[in-house]
């Protein structure tokens, strides 16, 4: 078994809030994030797949393709937008970063038919990231 | 759902590595350089990962500001220009990184109660790095 990671980036803004806390509960809990205008980050995503190596190839994964599938169900998805705003799932569940790698995940793992997910990490900035392995 | 959040701290401290148990050539000889007699610092970077559900309320395993407020509390400002050897934490233990990566997983595995500490991972050096997990497995 190889385990192959491929890099991208994003930068998108976002705020925390949940509408069942009070503004009073919201502000203590979210802090400066709970500023409704929003804030953004530059993103590192890193996608791990895993699998045995192709003999005739040497691949695990064919890059190219794993590349394009990650531009199209993420990057295209998320990259300079606002994510409560413009991505569906953050109409609702709050954009953290254990929120993004778990909808990263759900969005690569029904399309990713070449190979097998092992890891979501994505990165908020360089002194914070989460890691998400399809866990319930 | 279960996920994974890392944090990424710093401090600086010195250390001298001596073991009381060797004779001074024995120590020279398995520490070089590291067991000059004045010590010798580094810039520490810590991570600490903790595990757990995400919230469904708050979008978290556990607020930040918890994690860094125990961090800054009782691992930056315990350990953060200091010299390890004097503290109590280091007495009849050679505060290699090793020990010091044991001895922050540990602190933060008594005391911190918002979320589990899955691992605590030490670059002593951008050369060197060190992890410990409470002797589990961890995700590869």
């Amino acid at each position: 078994m190889v385990f192959l990671t491929r890099k991208a980036e994003f930068s998108a803004s976002h705020y925390y809030h949940n509408p069942e806390f009070t503004p009073e509960e919201n502000q203590r809990i979210f802090g400066k994030c709970n500023n409704p205008n929003g804030h953004g980050h530059n993103y590192t995503l890193e996608v791990t797949v895993k699998g045995q190596v192709d003999p005739r190839s040497g691949f695990v994964v064919d890059l190219k393709e794993l590349k394009d599938i990650m531009n199209r169900e993420v990057i295209d998805a998320l990259d300079h937008r606002f994510l409560n705003k413009e991505v569906p799932e953050f109409s609702e569940a709050i954009p953290t970063t254990e929120n993004l790698a778990i909808s990263i995940w759900q969005r690569l793992e029904p399309k990713l038919n070449i190979a097998e997910l092992h890891r979501v990490r994505v990165y908020e900035t360089p002194d914070l990231f989460v890691d998400y392995y399809g866990e319930a | 759902m279960k996920a994974y959040l890392t944090r990424r701290y710093w401090f600086s401290a010195s250390h001298r590595l001596h073991c009381e148990e060797m004779s001074d050539a024995e120590n020279r000889d398995v520490y070089g350089k590291c067991n000059n007699p004045h010590g010798h610092g580094h810039n520490y970077a810590v991570e600490v990962t903790i595990a757990g559900q995400v919230d469904p309320r708050t979008g978290m395993i556990c607020n930040l500001v918890d994690l860094d407020g125990f961090v800054d509390r009782n691992i930056l400002e315990r350990f953060g220009h200091e010299n390890l050897n004097t503290l109590p934490d280091f007495k009849g233990v050679v505060p290699t990184t090793e020990n010091l990566c044991v001895r922050i997983y540990d602190i933060l595995e008594q005391d911190f109660r918002h979320a589990k500490v899955e691992k605590v991972r030490i670059e002593e050096t951008m050369l060197n790095s060190f992890e410990y997990a409470g002797g589990r497995k961890t995700h590869p």
